[in-house]
């Protein structure tokens, strides 16, 4: 009989807990370290959810959604974010507009096209930097920029030759640029996962690659492309350094100029991230309830969104073999 | 006669070519955008780094004062002052954004071995969406939760009198702090970071999972000589996303990690970890209101272009970090 | 279908034989090196050989050793099902150290899974069930940690799969990862030496331990899997379709490895490849639909076979 058969006797208990044989006792504390973490994650998570749905539910009037702020220097009595939040549809709306067709362009480009090859590594690794900069500094760049003279008309002029810088329109083409890396990446996933055998059926009828692009291949990356849509504009939502760079700190938005519309445009507002970031104890409001309440609408915000996306990504897409 | 809505091939060529350039030319317009972008922060930051030199990254003086200063800077281009050592906004970067990091990996890593082999399947499914949510909460969230809940916490019940006593001459201390900073930091940044794991850990070849298996080796001893072995490309990209993500987190810290340029003295023993601190990032954000002011919105932009020069350093570590990687990924024959 | 019983009888004749201190010949051996090669093809089911021309590898039959086989692991009406789909059908089974036994038969056949379950791979399966009983040494080899069963009786599977790391690490993993302590490199080195020694790799390796395993090649590879099983130094070794990623030379070269372990370790071979069988093995085990046909010695299965279906099957007429 072999040595090893002595020793794969049934282990008892003691020599299980000992470590026994096969689990030594790192083993062991590296399954407990595993339980822990997993665990600890799940407590953190439900808290930080449980704690905002708390507070949410305990400070959130109906009618604070419908309000517009009220100036004052005490904010936990009257007013309430119908402007902020009509701020965050506002950017989230100009922000998604510009990114989405020139992120699928952008997509379109690199996949179908792509030439010289050059070109379109450079322009991959400058989306990929656009990705990785942090948003304050794309803020602030966007700052630099709009405050030339040149861009008045997108703000408003406050001395000859230097815009003001900060307005909808403004924070919206910055908001543009941080959906942009996501939408350029889910689109092009969608793009690539098309068979080539499909381009080459519409190449056989005659069609030009446009047309193909137009009609056949966009409308078959519809997923992608709205998966891609969907997380930036969570991104969009969630963003609070553009606001605080490019929205200037009026609580309530503030049109700019005497055409409706575009005045609002050009004028400084808030988003609920930036309404938030003001009534917590770092801004000029010392309101926590109202900054509880914005932050749970914010919250379900991005839960619907997310939610949205899982939603694109579970339906059943084109299949290709069948 | 050609049927109606059909192009001869002159026309496809030409619709194609004008196609093309169109969308080649708004690829390159971003392209292009992003070239500025960097040229001019670097250009309107030059300032002040010309003025300080290389003592622009060193110690002296207090970070708070001298901001102040260059703000007060007379009218006069010839008269403004640029005085600055930013060490201690440094010191508070590095540190604060390496724990969280660091923190966050451990986390990660573990609780992606749990998710992936020994959680019960319910829980398993129920932490994918979980995660996902964490990670899209806003960051301006995590602060709310952080100065509203953690930072009197610590002030109020865990930071001792003598310990604020202790510094007092230096510092105060309120419960803003490097610790609160990178708590909250690392529940950011983990979610995206076990995402990864899982994914990576999910596709490692069952082909190896099973042959550790039948050379006798248990679950866990499989999963971290194997398993975690040909994820290393996976938790390495992940790492480096975490990074960049917490380089440039200004709104959270600000709000929680407290508005005082400082650098936390190790010294100090545990009252180090109660000390606040300013990084780059969460300067810009508090300054944002000067940006208009010529020296002090100089300044800014060289945080700016500090925080530029670090992301491409990682994109750079990233790249290399890659190729040391390929060892570990099954050749393609 | 008393093809088992028969098969009994045939050991005790032949122990009996051993035991009166005659070597048994094999009854088929292939051409030693002084004739020309010839390379036989798949018996018919009247007991032709058929010779095919020209250069082929050959392979050297071992002679066999004179003590009784002794028996390893055995299975007692064996089933296993996956959900409500049976994979194996009461299947009783013998492996013997000291010789080969194939499994062959069509694909879904169930040799692959009662293969798997000797080693309670199939355990990692979900929806696998296992009825009746597999001994490893008379023990019930539920009854002890399914690790230390997997240290007993090694596998090796259809695709290479080396580790991401250096040919010692592979070979040295399975002796690296049982337990706390962590051997030092010098009182592992004998130990890997010898096992690539016994796996024929040795000498295409030997200067080039901490080179990746995965830059070798397929066969290379292979026996690099061979030797990390034998590092741990089983008692049986199952062999999944060991050769059927792997070229012609790759494929003599393991099979003679193979035929030289057979009387240190007992084999089993799950084989498609019907010559390889006759190479190889010293009984045959034909499996039809997770059912067991027939089970003998390996010129009876090929030769004469005793269910119609095994004739079919040998000729070629399915499968």
């Amino acid at each position: 009989m072999s040595t090893h058969a002595q020793s794969s006797r049934q282990l008892g208990l003691y020599a299980r807990l000992r470590g026994g044989d096969s689990w030594s006792i790192g083993d062991r504390l590296g399954v407990a370290a595993a339980w822990g973490a997993g665990l600890l994650l799940c407590l953190i998570a439900a808290a930080i959810v449980l704690y905002m749905l708390v507070r949410g539910i305990q400070y959130l009037r109906l009618d604070e959604i419908f309000s517009h702020p009220v100036a004052g220097t005490d904010q936990s009595k009257n007013g309430g974010f119908l402007d902020p939040l009509e701020g965050t549809l506002l950017l989230t709306v100009i922000g998604t507009a510009i990114a989405a067709p020139v992120g699928v362009g952008i997509a379109v480009w690199l996949t179908e096209y792509g030439r010289p090859a050059g070109l379109a590594r450079a322009v991959e690794s400058c989306i990929e930097i656009v990705a990785g900069t942090p948003s304050i500094v794309l803020a602030i760049f966007g700052l630099l920029v709009f405050q030339q003279g040149f861009f008045s008309f997108l703000s408003y002029e406050a001395t000859p030759g230097v815009a003001f810088g900060r307005s909808f329109f403004t924070a919206g083409v910055v908001m543009s640029l941080i959906a942009l890396p996501l939408i350029v990446g889910a689109s092009r996933e969608a793009l690539h996962s098309i068979p080539r055998h499909v381009r080459e059926a519409s190449y056989a009828l005659g069609k030009d690659r446009i047309s193909t692009i137009r009609r056949v291949l966009l409308p078959a990356s519809r997923r992608g492309i709205g998966t891609g849509v969907a997380l930036g504009m969570g991104r969009i939502v969630g963003d609070t350094a553009i606001v605080v760079i490019l929205l200037g700190a009026s609580l309530q938005n503030d049109p700019e100029g005497s055409i409706p519309g575009l005045s609002l445009l050009q004028g400084t507002g808030s988003t609920l991230t930036t309404y938030v970031y003001n009534n917590s104890p770092v801004g000029e409001g010392g309101s926590p309830e109202k900054a509880y309440a914005a932050a749970f609408v914010l919250l379900l915000i991005v839960i619907g969104l997310n939610f949205a996306v899982d939603l694109i990504t579970r339906g059943r897409g084109p299949s290709w073999t069948r | 006669m050609a049927p109606r809505g059909s192009k001869t091939a002159q026309q496809r060529d030409r619709t194609d070519q004008r196609a093309e350039l169109l969308l080649g030319a708004l690829a390159s317009a971003v392209l292009l955008l992003i070239a500025f972008m960097i040229v001019f922060v670097f250009a309107k930051a030059w300032p002040s780094f010309a003025h300080n030199g290389l003592a622009w990254l060193g110690p002296g003086g207090n970070v708070n004062v001298q901001l102040e200063e260059i703000f007060a800077s007379p009218g006069s281009p010839a008269d403004y002052n640029y005085t600055l050592h930013a060490w201690p906004l440094l010191y508070a970067t590095a540190l604060i954004t390496g724990c969280a990091v660091a923190l966050a990996t451990v986390i990660s890593m573990l609780s992606a071995m749990f998710v992936v082999e020994f959680a019960p399947a319910w829980i398993a499914s129920v932490l994918q969406p979980v995660i996902r949510l964490l990670a899209a909460v806003p960051s301006v969230i995590y602060g709310l939760i952080g100065i509203l809940v953690l930072v009197p916490f610590f002030g109020n019940h865990v930071i001792t009198d003598g310990q604020k006593e202790s510094v007092q001459f230096v510092i105060q201390l309120d419960g803003s702090s490097i610790l609160v900073g990178i708590l909250v930091l690392t529940v950011m940044i983990t979610p995206i970071m076990i995402a990864i794991t899982v994914d990576a850990l999910r596709s490692v070849p069952r082909n190896w999972t099973e042959g550790a298996a039948a050379l006798g080796v248990n679950r866990f001893r499989a999963l971290r000589t194997v398993g975690l072995r040909a994820a290393r490309p996976a938790i390495v990209a992940a790492a480096i996303l975490a990074t960049a993500r917490a380089l440039g987190e200004a709104i959270m810290l600000s709000m929680v990690a407290g508005s005082v340029a400082f650098a936390p003295n190790p010294l100090d023993g545990v009252t180090f970890f109660f000390e606040p601190a300013k990084t780059f990032a969460s300067s810009i954000v508090d300054g944002a209101e000067g940006l208009s002011v010529e020296p002090f919105g100089q300044t800014m932009y060289a945080f700016a272009a500090v925080l530029l020069i670090s992301s491409a350093f990682l994109s750079f570590a990233g790249w290399f970090a890659r190729r040391a990687m390929r060892k570990y990924t099954l050749a393609p024959r | 279908m008393d093809s088992l019983s028969d098969a009994r009888g045939m050991d005790a004749s032949r122990s009996l034989l051993a035991g009166a201190g005659q070597l048994a010949p094999p009854v088929r051996r292939i051409a030693p090196q002084a004739q020309p090669t010839v390379v036989e093809a798949p018996a018919s089911g009247n007991g032709h050989t058929t010779t095919l021309g020209g250069l082929a590898p050959k392979l050297q039959r071992l002679p066999r050793a004179d003590t009784t086989p002794l028996e390893r692991m055995r299975t007692d009406r064996l089933s296993i099902a996956y959900g409500e789909k049976s994979a194996v059908n009461e299947v009783t089974l013998s492996v013997r150290q000291g010789e080969v036994l194939a499994l062959i038969g069509p694909s879904g056949c169930g040799k692959t899974t009662l293969l798997r379950s000797l080693n309670r791979l199939v355990d990692l399966t979900p929806t696998a069930k296992r009825g009746g009983r597999i001994l490893l040494d008379g023990e019930d080899v539920d009854s002890f940690d399914v690790t230390h069963l997997r240290r007993r009786v090694g596998m090796l599977f259809q695709q290479p799969n080396p580790f991401p790391m250096s040919i010692f690490d592979n070979v040295a993993y399975g002796l690296r990862e049982r337990g706390s302590k962590k051997p030092s490199r010098r009182a592992l080195e004998p130990a890997v030496t010898e096992a690539l020694h016994r796996a024929g790799l040795f000498e295409e390796v030997k200067d080039n331990l901490e080179h990746p395993a995965l830059a070798l090649s397929g066969g290379q590879q292979q026996r690099l899997c061979i030797a990390r099983s034998l590092a741990v130094e089983p008692e049986v070794l199952l062999l999944d379709e060991p050769c059927s990623a792997l070229d012609p030379i790759s494929t003599t070269t393991i099979e003679e490895t193979i035929v030289g372990l057979r009387s240190e370790v007992a084999i089993v071979i799950v084989t498609h490849n019907l010559q390889q069988a006759q190479r190889v093995a010293d009984h045959v085990a034909f499996m039809y639909l997770g059912d067991l046909i027939e089970y003998g010695e390996v010129e009876q299965v090929f030769n004469a076979p005793v269910a119609e279906r095994t004739r079919e099957y040998v000729s070629g007429t399915f499968g």
